[in-house]
């Protein structure tokens, strides 16, 4: 990525747009991504939430292209004005430089059989031709960052030395090593332990501002991805129903889907009779009913309107939301779970 | 941690070999009938022949006496006398070691880089190709050594002249040419085996996670083969080759034995055929041994390879 | 069929936790068929050489035995579909009175490891602790025996035969199938119905018996099949270095090795034939027993 082919300041690092992938599920071509577009700025941090089966880690993965064989791709994906769809060899290489993604599982996502330094600095040496010893510093000193003290002890030991949040704290210091603009966070912390989860997430929003990177996070936590992201896009069933500033979400979203989710998660200092839950069951892309809005079999203000066509993204107070009634609904989607008088459920 | 692998996995060698000694001399004390006609084999012979007989096995003594004995000589060399060919058990384990030994590494080469590399090919290229090989190895696997054997012989060696049907050969060249069947026949089914477990494990090991993390770092695809699957499949495939050219030894007597090869092997059959009770319990204890140091071989190479064994035995 | 075991006593209100016992039971021709095509053909296979292994010397055209000395390795003539042998018997008749012996050995092979196997197994998994130490170091130890050559210790000491040679496979069987049984039996000794069973006041040999068994037994029987095959080639093997089934006796592996001098002759039919035979059932018994090994692994 040369200065030259830079995007003028102010526009996004990262712009996907129109972005739909079918996928061999089962013989057949499916598709996990509807359409879905979104846009990351230099320094910015956007949260994508969504269930399982939304296809919050397609997206990202799709990014960083990471699809599985035989996936079919439609739309753009530009960054920094270039397509990343059709890089290859050393400009890939470098692309990948720029974008680092940290995964969800560590233990699965490091190699157990390697140490961790080489771990952390097998990108340094293979592509950036820096020498092992600079690279071990430059490492060691990472770990410093990340809260991990006796680096160059740390850099020896294997994987399975290392505890769940340590080895997670590893893989962002290892992403961080190339000196990225971009970092894709899919559900860091999700497979740690609460106190775990709030150090890490701790670490990750630290270093996010203090190297000035641009992130996606992604999360199945609405309030998780509010505290930390500037703004928080919101998926179902392979697209993004509500893009929306992170402050408002809760209070004032744009969807009934974003309302669902932000009621559902029970709340400690309140007690209620029973848990709230969205009845059905989360779907994926090819899940859905085709021509109609997706939720609409789980929404409590469904109406004919809903199942005419599948809703477009609409513009409103600063945000997107890709409901048919968004603006009727405005002000009115705090948590509401149970359904109104007069829906046709 | 891995030093208290190591050690474990030694006295498990020790204790097994002592085990195995104990049962290959205690066929002695099971046979029927007295010591005297086992070891004999049934044959009659002059008095002064059966007092050396009692003097050497200290028929007279304790069992366990008569054990110790016959341990201790082992392990210093002795291995008795033969009695068909009155001759050195020793000695005569000594001129026939290297039939079998070359017999064994010329099949394990075979395994090795035929076995594995076809497994590799596989598994980094799903395709047509595959599934053929699939059915081929599934087919192959089941053919045992001495059916190879005729098979290859038939075709081979009759039809088409390329290699003799017999017999071991007179200088390096010659014995690669004879032992060239047999080390076909030997290796075929087990060839298969390899071949198929290297296949699944280049192909679990591609889809393992870890490799998508090294993909997203954009590793180039050589460094990535070599250093992240191929070094975590080496963990299975070291351990499946392991045990197949352990289990080589056993099959090696029938290979030899069909091809007529003067090897350990062949030489076992014949005394177990003559009751040289001796020579049988001589070439028994070799070859058990090479099996469980080749096996103990194995356990370690897999601490060697899988920084997360701390103890117990492979997990299969 | 279910048995539910209320935890509480009989007496009060209700049972404050149901425990059930699974049973397996879907009857073997629905397992049989759930291995798919391959597995299907792989068991008319086996079916087939069952058969001719009852009633081989009945359906055989010729007398297996009959030697005609002026006629050695004569090829394919008239109802002599597949030619005489070195001794000039009719293959075609030998290959059906032997697969007799060929396929009993094996089957002894199999039963023998496959009870000790599964009473060491058990019996580990369920005492554990020390006796389950002593049991894994002794299957360990065991190991490092190859079959064949147990098997031919056996034939120096106690001569040259079927019964020496099945029993010493047996013994060498018997740790795999152990090591295997084993860990299904540590799985389900530590399954909840079990401490409800023992609760209860069963006692040990009628838990073993009556509920771990029956649970392991579609690994049991794939294991089983699997080693069927392999018992199968390590006893024609042995049959053939002449230190099993003794010629002029009807056997595969005896009959490749009585027929192998025909080869460099050019008559490789009678002995090849007989190969194909140990292959053909050998392959069925391997595709069987890893379908129905497959099949084990996944109901866990």
């Amino acid at each position: 990525m040369d200065a030259a082919a830079a995007a003028p300041p102010g526009s996004p690092l990262l712009e996907v747009e129109g972005l739909t992938v079918r996928l061999q599920v089962e013989g057949a071509q499916r598709a996990v991504l509807r359409d879905v577009s979104l846009s990351i700025s230099p320094g910015e941090a956007v949260g994508l939430v969504g269930e399982s089966g939304s296809g919050k880690s397609m997206t990202a993965r799709a990014i960083d292209r990471l699809l599985p064989r035989g996936a079919q791709v439609e739309g753009t994906i530009s960054y920094d004005g270039t397509d990343v769809m059709s890089l290859s060899g050393a400009a890939m290489r470098g692309y990948r430089k720029q974008v680092a993604m940290i995964f969800q599982d560590p233990r699965a996502h490091v190699n157990p059989v390697r140490r961790v330094g080489d771990f952390m600095t097998e990108a340094l040496r293979t592509n950036l031709g820096v020498p092992p010893a600079e690279a071990a510093r430059r490492a060691a000193d990472m770990l410093g960052q990340v809260g991990i003290a006796d680096g160059q002890r740390r850099l020896r030991q294997y994987p399975h030395e290392l505890s769940g949040g340590m080895l997670q704290r590893v893989m962002i210091a290892a992403s961080l090593l190339t000196e990225p603009k971009l970092l894709l966070a899919d559900e860091p912390t999700t497979a740690l332990d609460v106190t775990t989860q709030a150090e890490v997430m701790a670490i990750l929003d630290d270093l996010r501002r203090e190297f000035g990177l641009a992130m996606l996070f992604i999360t199945h936590d609405l309030e998780l991805a509010a505290a930390i992201c500037d703004r928080t896009a919101v998926m179902y069933a392979g697209q993004i129903v509500e893009v929306r500033q992170s402050t408002l979400l809760h209070d004032d979203p744009l969807h009934p889907y974003t309302a669902a989710l932000a009621a559902a998660r029970p709340d400690i200092a309140q007690t209620t009779p029973r848990l709230a839950a969205i009845p059905g069951r989360p779907l994926s892309a090819f899940e859905a009913p085709e021509g109609e809005c997706a939720f609409a079999p789980r929404c409590p203000h469904v109406r004919d309107i809903c199942r005419a066509e599948t809703p477009e993204l609409i513009g409103l107070d600063g945000g997107l939301s890709r409901c048919a009634r968004a603006i009727e609904l405005r002000g009115q989607l705090t948590a509401s779970l149970a359904p109104h008088g007069d829906s046709d459920g | 941690m891995r030093l208290a692998f190591i050690a474990r996995r030694l006295a498990m060698l020790v204790a097994s070999l002592l085990v195995a000694s104990f049962v290959i001399f205690g066929a002695l004390a099971l046979a029927p009938g007295n010591p005297i006609a086992a070891l004999s084999g049934g044959r009659s012979l002059p008095p002064s022949s059966l007092h050396v007989l009692e003097q050497r096995y200290h028929l007279n003594q304790p069992f366990f006496t008569q054990y110790w004995y016959w341990l201790d000589n082992a392990l210093h060399g002795n291995l008795g006398i033969s009695i068909t060919l009155r001759e050195n058990v020793t000695t005569l384990i000594a001129s026939r070691v290297w039939t079998t030994a070359g017999l064994v590494l010329y099949a394990s080469l075979i395994i090795l880089v035929l076995g594995i590399g076809m497994g590799i090919v596989a598994g980094l290229r799903p395709g047509m190709l595959d599934t053929s090989a699939l059915v081929t190895s599934a087919i192959s696997a089941a053919i045992p050594s001495f059916v190879a054997a005729i098979a290859l012989v038939a075709l081979f060696a009759v039809k088409l002249r390329w290699f003799p049907a017999l017999g071991n050969g007179t200088d390096f060249v010659s014995n690669l040419r004879h032992f060239t069947l047999p080390a076909f026949a030997l290796a075929l089914s087990s060839l298969a085996i390899v071949a198929r477990v290297t296949r699944s494990a280049i192909r679990e090991e591609a889809d393992r996670e870890h490799v998508q993390t090294a993909i997203s770092r954009g590793i180039p695809r050589r460094q990535l083969v070599r250093r992240h699957i191929l070094r975590n499949a080496a963990i299975p495939i070291t351990t499946i080759s392991g045990i197949t050219i352990a289990s080589l030894i056993a099959v090696a007597a029938v290979v030899e034995t069909a091809f007529s090869l003067n090897g350990l092997g062949a030489y076992l059959v014949t005394s177990a055929q003559n009751k040289d009770l001796a020579v049988v319990q001589g070439i028994s204890l070799v070859l058990v041994t090479a099996f469980v140091v080749i096996n103990v071989a194995v356990d370690l190479a897999y601490a060697v390879l899988d920084p997360r064994v701390a103890l117990g035995s492979r997990a299969q | 069929m279910s048995e539910l075991m209320p935890l509480a006593r009989a007496g009060d209100a209700a049972p404050l936790v149901t425990v059930q016992a699974p049973r397996g039971g879907r009857g073997a021709v629905g397992l049989l068929r759930a291995t798919g095509t391959a597995g299907m053909a792989s068991a008319v296979v086996i079916a087939i050489a069952t058969t001719v292994a009852v009633i081989g010397s009945l359906i055989a055209p010729f007398s297996p035995t009959l030697v005609h000395p002026a006629l050695p390795f004569v090829g394919p003539t008239g109802a002599h579909v597949l030619g005489f042998d070195v001794e000039g018997r009719d293959v075609l008749s030998r290959l059906l009175a032997g697969a007799t012996s060929s396929m009993l050995g094996p089957l002894a092979v199999v039963l023998g490891s496959l009870l000790a196997g599964t009473m060491f197994a058990v019996i580990a998994a369920w005492r554990r602790g020390l006796i389950d130490a002593v049991i894994s170091s002794g299957l360990d130890i065991l190991f490092a025996f190859p079959g064949i050559l147990l098997a031919v210790l056996a034939a120096a000491v106690f001569g040259a035969g079927l019964p020496a040679a099945a029993i010493s496979l047996a013994i060498a069987y018997m740790p795999y199938v152990a090591r295997v049984l084993r860990g299904a039996a540590l799985k389900e000794r530590s399954q909840p119905y079990v401490a409800a069973l023992e609760v209860q006041g069963a006692s040990a040999t009628t838990i073993c018996l009556r509920h771990i068994v029956p649970n392991i037994m579609p690994l049991m029987v794939a294991q089983a099949t699997i080693l069927f095959g392999y018992a199968m080639v390590d006893l024609a093997a042995i049959s053939f270095i002449g230190l099993g089934v003794q010629p002029p006796a009807p056997n595969w592996g005896v009959m490749i090795s009585e027929n192998q001098v025909g080869i460099p002759q050019g008559y490789p039919l009678p002995a090849l034939a007989a190969g194909a035979c140990i292959v053909a059932v050998v392959i069925a018994f391997n595709v069987l027993g890893e379908r129905l090994f497959e099949q084990a692994q996944g109901s866990r």
